[in-house]
């Protein structure tokens, strides 16, 4: 498929609208190493996105120059049609950029409802004097974005373990609060950093589903980073394929996989 | 048996969010505050004033403003010492350059003097973590207990270098100077605190709580749900030295009366601080209160038991003091790192299900 930048609509009836985030020429380096080299490609609304490559690819790299934690030597990161200039990690939060870790990055201390309520601190306004109060402007905004959240908590079916302190929760379960967390903030892009790490085909199912859900039923667009070949093939629209920080494939998974290029970096030939 | 929360249905987010959610401890709460209130100030002496009920209520102040910093943002303070003086400080100089003003005012005003002062030795926090940090802040409180000692502007040149608080009335009634009746410094002391803990607590279930908290767990994740570190350390900063300001004006004007800064602000305050959060619990409004209570009462135990019942010589006790406080650190530092308040969460869990198994 050559992309022509115009909306329009999936083989399964969704609708993919135009460019949200355009990655222009993008090369980031440390010190030496040159992590991305020169990678050019845009997300548009709607879609699931996908990033797959070997390890060391430059994929998490990637997610991290979205979200604001690397600023790359060279090339312009363009959201919703305008330049983003270099932004810090919770600037890029306010634009509605939310994402999960690789390694889950929960807040430990805290219950799966706070770490759930911390993701809509982009949308709580009030100010010190009005919380110190609580009663009036800090009650009234908390039992909103409460309400928010627990819709969230049903979608995501955790209503059990709402009240319980995340440390104490098994792997898979973390892994689906950290995406209610992200989902909070009701971010216009999201990002997944391996979702299904670690996880076995029920919760890798599960999983998937969830993602699928929410791309469909909040319009939410997603970009994710994902090894399971099987599952990036299944939920994505389109797919940036990376090895050593070079991209060598873009486009749907129909035609990654009969790209020669990406079959003999990533998926795998018969070497004779 | 009465405390579940079987049977106790909430039917708004409101109810589901509140401080006590079972029925059980918000009846407890009020029952304290009701004894508090209306039944000590007409038994408390000179002696259980000035021995335990107004220290203790004024280190409460004192370890619920480290505990915002320490316990809930995760920044490690040794100033505290030198936060309790700026608010010292700043009543003394309030009080005596505008004496027509409530002391009420200017113990909130002293405050929030040292609330700023607390922000701006807050900034380091912005670029150095953990030990640093600790460190960064032992520097402020070196330096403000030098500074006071060595501007004679602060102490109003009086010749000791010392200050001390003129007599002054709220509603008629002495709570500083020598006249002060002891139900008088206990009452005003108590209003501090239920306000204070109130404040402190909507504070720390909010979203400026969570920002907090977020910073003090993983300070990455938080950058990336969209907190500002320099916003949510500076105002943890702030708030804590808020409160922390509001104990030293208390600390001099009502308990102590006079008072030499680097003998009452020392940094064996900054420390005793710290401990009572560490042995109260991290992380806590409550644990601050038991740490308080704990700390202000052992040495008044210990002295009871050794040189009253037992006869002991009182310089033995005093050094049997400083071993069982360093002993009990040790012991909660590896047993129980989340102190009292955690001991006590611990017991409400098995109340719950008492006397059943599960």
């Amino acid at each position: 498929m050559k992309d022509s930048g115009a909306p329009y609509v999936t083989a399964d009836g969704r609708q993919i609208g135009k460019v949200l985030m355009d990655m222009r020429g993008i090369t980031l380096r440390f010190g030496g190493v040159e992590a991305i080299k020169d990678i050019s490609f845009d997300i548009r609304e709607g879609e699931i996105r996908a990033m797959i490559g070997p390890n060391g690819a430059g994929k998490s790299s990637m997610l991290n120059v979205i979200s604001g934690f690397y600023h790359p030597q060279e090339g312009e990161v363009w959201f919703r049609g305008e330049k983003r200039p270099p932004m810090k990690p919770f600037q890029v939060a306010r634009l509605g950029i939310a994402r999960t870790f690789q390694n889950i990055a929960l807040f430990d201390g805290m219950s799966v409802l706070d770490n759930i309520m911390t993701g809509r601190l982009t949308h709580m306004k009030t100010g010190l004097l009005a919380q110190m109060v609580w009663k009036g402007p800090a009650e009234r905004e908390e039992v909103e974005n409460r309400a928010v959240v627990e819709r969230i908590i049903d979608f995501l079916e955790i209503q059990a373990i709402r009240k319980t302190p995340v440390g104490r929760l098994p792997y898979g379960l973390k892994k689906r609060v950290e995406l209610a967390r992200a989902l909070a903030a009701e971010p216009k892009l999201l990002l997944l950093d391996e979702p299904m790490a670690g996880m076995n085909v029920e919760e890798k199912e599960d999983m998937s589903r969830f993602i699928l859900d929410v791309n469909d039923e909040f319009g939410t667009t997603i970009a994710l980073i994902e090894h399971d070949m099987g599952v990036v093939m299944d939920l994505s629209d389109r797919v940036v394929v990376m090895d050593y920080g070079r991209k060598i494939g873009d486009g749907t998974p129909h035609e990654v996989r009969n790209n020669q290029e990406v079959i003999d970096a990533y998926l795998g030939v018969a070497h004779d | 048996m009465l405390y579940r929360e079987a049977g106790d249905f909430k039917t708004t987010y409101a109810e589901d969010s509140q401080t006590f959610p079972i029925k059980f401890d918000r009846w407890r709460y009020w029952a304290v505050l009701a004894i508090a209130w209306l039944v000590i100030p007409f038994f408390v002496n000179d002696y259980w004033a000035n021995a335990i009920l107004v220290p203790f209520l004024i280190y409460s102040i004192a370890a619920i403003g480290l505990n915002i910093l320490t316990g809930y943002c995760g920044q490690v303070s040794l100033g505290t010492g030198g936060f309790m003086a700026v608010g010292a400080y700043a009543v003394y100089k309030l009080m005596t350059a505008f004496p027509d003003v409530s002391i009420l005012i200017h113990v909130v005003l002293a405050g929030l003097i040292t609330a700023v002062v607390g922000a701006a030795f807050g900034l380091p926090s912005l670029r150095i973590k953990g030990f640093y940090l600790a460190v960064a802040t032992l520097a402020a409180q070196f330096f403000l207990v030098w500074l006071f000692n060595k501007v004679p502007w602060f102490y109003n040149y009086s010749a000791s270098g010392q200050i001390s608080a003129p007599e002054r009335f709220v509603g008629g009634i002495a709570v500083t100077g020598a006249e002060t009746a002891p139900w008088a410094q206990y009452l005003i002391c108590l209003a501090f605190v239920t306000i204070c803990a109130v404040m402190a607590r909507n504070l720390t279930r909010g979203s400026l709580g969570r920002q907090w908290m977020a910073i003090r767990d993983m300070d990455i994740a938080a950058e990336i749900i969209g907190v500002d570190p320099l916003r949510a350390k500076l105002t943890a900063f702030a708030a804590s030295s808020f409160f922390i300001g509001i104990a030293g004006a208390l600390f001099f004007a009502v308990y102590l009366g006079a008072v030499e800064v680097g003998e009452a602000f020392g940094i064996q305050k900054s420390f005793l601080v710290l401990f009572m959060c560490i042995i109260g619990g991290l992380g806590s409004i409550f644990g601050s209160f038991a740490g308080a209570a704990f700390l202000v009462l052992l040495p008044v135990a210990l002295k009871v038991l050794g040189v009253d019942i037992l006869g002991w010589p009182s310089s033995t006790v005093a050094h049997l003091q400083l071993v069982a406080v360093g002993g009990l650190i040790m012991f909660f530092l590896i047993k129980e790192p989340h102190g009292l308040a955690q001991l006590w969460r611990v017991t409400k869990e098995k109340l719950r299900l008492w006397p059943f198994p599960y």
